[in-house]
């Protein structure tokens, strides 16, 4: 009898002659993402993916499994020989041991499938027969079908398995099968969760951020990196490109109306973001921008931002609530990150009433004062590149 | 060029201090409550030490117990004191200017149940000795105050407050937090009536995490720790020989280059006001060029321009100050100091720290200044529009 990581996914099975392409990305994520716990197997069969567990910490790699993208649950099941008997023995263990660990459990069900159809018993009998006979064999303890406290699922494959708990993973689809796109990643609470939810749908992620040195600190640089690093558990390796916004900022503070301070600022990140997006394989822009949030958030403002840029705009964010964001955040682990004081972005030009209706062709006339491209050149020219990676 | 001026923060360990730990490191390392001749060693050298202390400080080495930092020396006095003599009194005093370290142990005190007032301070950080007086009671049991504020670097006239309060009543306790006084300031415990002193290492160019507490013989003070009773009873866990030992070596060094730290320090500070006051135009200065402030702790003020921004523009050229600020335009991160001396909110949100060492230069000061004076010009134009 062996311990094995049952992994089952939902939506790539769908993804007909693709399939393959898409089940072979994802054992190599979960590969990924554990392969410095030690020596593990991990392989694909009958639309499911396996890990062979040894004398590994179980909870470790099931703790790093669950984050990977494409995943819609995962079991630790015992996997043994197709028999009855031994079945039976298995699923009374089992439930042995989870109420030894609870003692709170008192109703139970089984739960059977029978994928290989020439087993002699339907899945409902072998439901009923494992559950009369872990019945028999136990104390304090009785069947509910509709509201168990415990389910106890047998299997019946090439193998049988059994197995109690069903870890909920985040669903979406294997890293790497969708592309590139490039996160405008703020110190604050929306755009790490904006390139979490991207890089869910299999998209890879490279992050660039803006800063004003020396009108914002390096902690709050230290902050960005973290969050990085927060975002790499789940997305992988990535490079985050860091540009100081500082002499555009002087620049549009001398010669444009105050009003117009930040609007200006956000089309010029984003020209950035878009030009360093073409030099880097990216194809989108990804940013944590949420209807009216903020003065820069209303939709006249998000045309005007949006005009700047051809390259399609992800805005996951777009129509949620800022409470929902935060639940998010600290769902993924950003959020106690985010919310350290640290301004990364400079609040000594923030105009006292910042536009919130603008005008294109108004901002547009504003920025005729500027030489965009030599600036946007220029503060190119000055990035800083950082590999983000978990290690370290 | 970098010009550290961030020396009420933390100073530059000597050469001699890491020469004095290394040698506890490497080779000193027994344990000094061992009773084998390594350990012997070692327990002789702390002897050693402790007297050098005592001595810079004019006390009995008895009467000095080491500390994992000025901070638990502060914990320690305060609770330790409070603990001892709750039953004669209920009543603390001490100042709006004290560091976290004395005054949130007072806050912890009076959640505990003790009734404390906080002193007012005028605008350039001095307590009334008049306020002191009035604020003491019957059930008054301990006082504390620091001897320089390490904001504003006023000192506080203790000799005469130590006087007033014993004259009042002779059991009410008088503790002095002087660790950004020792080695700046001369202090001799024989002509001052305190009961507790206490002292940092890394304020004089000494190591990190150890501190040293002098507690007047017959004070009771109860531990803050139970253990082993080493430093007689009062600070269990065997001693930081290391930290002792870099301690030792820069309380020797301070105490005998005392005199002429203390003019260098002063001509520093007096050379800094007066380029501060000719060359930036617009500069505030809080500081005074007299022997009631520190000679090591100057406080001026850019207006209109935040102090983190200064900060981190100087910094770009390898000058290292502190801010009066901490960080985001919102009101809770304003210093409690600078609050408590009623200064303006845009001398507050615009001031920033410069504190000196003897081993800073004339030379350093012209750089800082001139940096200070470039970018108050450059960035006042970009922000002020």
């Amino acid at each position: 009898m062996e311990n094995v990581v049952v992994i089952r996914y939902g939506e790539i099975a769908l993804k007909g002659l693709n399939k393959r392409y898409f089940e072979d990305k994802l054992v190599s994520q979960i590969h990924n993402a554990i392969s410095d716990l030690g020596k593990l197997r991990v392989y694909k069969a009958h639309s499911r993916i396996y890990v062979d567990i040894d004398n590994h910490n179980v909870n470790d790699i099931t703790e790093r499994v669950k984050k990977v993208f494409g995943i819609v649950s995962l079991s630790v099941a015992k996997r043994f020989e197709v028999d009855m008997d031994k079945i039976r023995e298995v699923a009374l263990q089992e439930l042995k041991d989870r109420m030894e660990e609870n003692s709170n459990i008192k109703t139970f069900k089984v739960e059977s499938k029978r994928a290989d159809k020439r087993f002699p018993l339907k899945s409902l009998e072998i439901s009923r027969d494992v559950g009369g006979y872990l019945l028999e064999n136990t104390d304090n303890i009785s069947v509910d079908v509709h509201n168990p406290d415990i389910v106890i699922n047998v299997e019946v494959r090439d193998k049988a398995f059994v197995f109690s708990n069903k870890i909920k993973g985040f669903g979406g689809l294997p890293l790497g099968t969708n592309g590139k796109a490039l996160l405008l990643l703020s110190g604050g609470i929306d755009s790490p969760v904006a390139g979490w939810l991207v890089g869910k749908r299999g998209v890879e992620i490279e992050a660039i951020h803006f800063h004003s040195y020396p009108f914002t600190s390096d902690r709050a640089k230290e902050k960005v990196l973290d969050l990085a690093k927060i975002l790499s558990i789940y997305c992988g390796k990535f490079k985050l490109y860091s540009i100081n916004l500082l002499p555009i900022q002087k620049e549009i503070n001398e010669k444009c109306p105050e009003q117009e301070m930040t609007i200006l600022s956000r089309r010029f990140m984003m020209q950035i973001a878009e030009k360093v997006g073409v030099e880097n394989n990216c194809d989108a822009l990804i940013t944590g921008e949420s209807i009216g949030q903020v003065a820069s958030q209303t939709v006249k403002s998000l045309y005007v931002t949006n005009a700047s840029v051809d390259m399609p705009v992800f805005r996951p964010l777009i129509a949620m609530d800022k409470v929902d964001i935060m639940a998010l955040a600290e769902k993924i682990g950003t959020y106690e990150t985010s919310i350290l004081p640290f301004e990364d972005c400079c609040t000594v030009f923030l105009p006292k009433h910042p536009v919130t209706q603008p005008k294109l062709d108004r901002i547009m006339k504003s920025e005729d004062a500027l030489d965009v491209e030599r600036l946007i050149d220029e503060a190119i020219e000055n990035m800083e590149v950082e590999k983000i990676t978990l290690e370290d | 060029m970098e010009v550290y001026l961030d020396n009420a923060a933390t100073t530059k360990p000597r050469k001699e201090v890491i020469e004095n730990m290394l040698k506890a490191l490497e080779n000193q390392y027994a344990n000094p409550s061992s009773l084998h001749k390594k350990g012997v060693e070692v327990e002789k050298e702390i002897k050693k030490i402790r007297k050098t202390v005592a001595k810079a400080l004019g006390c009995n080495d008895k009467e000095i117990i080491f500390t994992s930092s000025g901070t638990e020396a502060n914990n320690l006095a305060i609770k330790g004191i409070a603990d001892a003599y709750k039953r004669s009194g209920n009543h603390i005093i001490t100042s709006k200017i004290e560091h976290k370290s004395v005054l949130n142990t007072f806050t912890e005190l009076e959640e505990k149940g003790f009734e404390v007032t906080y002193l007012d301070v005028d605008s350039k950080g001095f307590i009334s000795i008049d306020e002191l007086k009035k604020s003491i009671k019957d059930n008054t049991i301990l006082v504390s105050i620091m001897h320089v504020n390490n904001e504003v670097g006023s000192i506080q006239p203790i000799k005469e407050m130590s006087k007033v309060i014993k004259n009042i009543n002779s059991k009410i306790l008088f503790h002095v937090d002087g660790i950004q006084s020792f080695g700046k300031i001369k202090i001799n415990l024989k002509d001052i009536q305190i009961d507790s002193f206490s002292i940092s290492g890394h304020k004089i160019h000494g190591p990190k995490g150890i501190g040293a507490l002098y507690i007047k013989k017959g004070t009771k003070i109860n531990p803050l720790l139970s253990g082993g009773s080493q430093e007689m009873g009062i600070r269990s866990g065997t001693e930081n020989v290391p930290g002792i030992y870099g301690l030792g070596e820069a309380v020797r060094l301070s105490t005998e280059e005392i005199d002429n730290n203390i003019e260098n320090l002063k001509k520093l500070r007096d050379y800094f006001i007066d380029s501060f006051e000719n060359e930036v135009e617009g500069g505030h200065i809080t500081s005074e060029k007299s022997d009631v402030f520190a000679p090591h702790i100057i406080n001026v003020a850019f207006p209109g321009v935040r102090s983190e921004i200064m900060l981190h523009s100087l910094e770009q050229d390898g000058i290292y100050v502190s801010s009066g600020s901490a960080c985001s335009s919102k009101r809770k991160g304003f210093s409690h100091v600078l609050e408590a001396i009623n200064m303006k909110d845009d001398l507050i949100d615009s001031s920033l720290r410069f504190s000196l060492s003897y081993i800073n230069t004339k030379d350093e000061i012209d750089y800082a200044i001139e940096k200070a004076k470039e970018y108050y010009i450059s960035l006042k134009r970009i922000i002020k529009r």
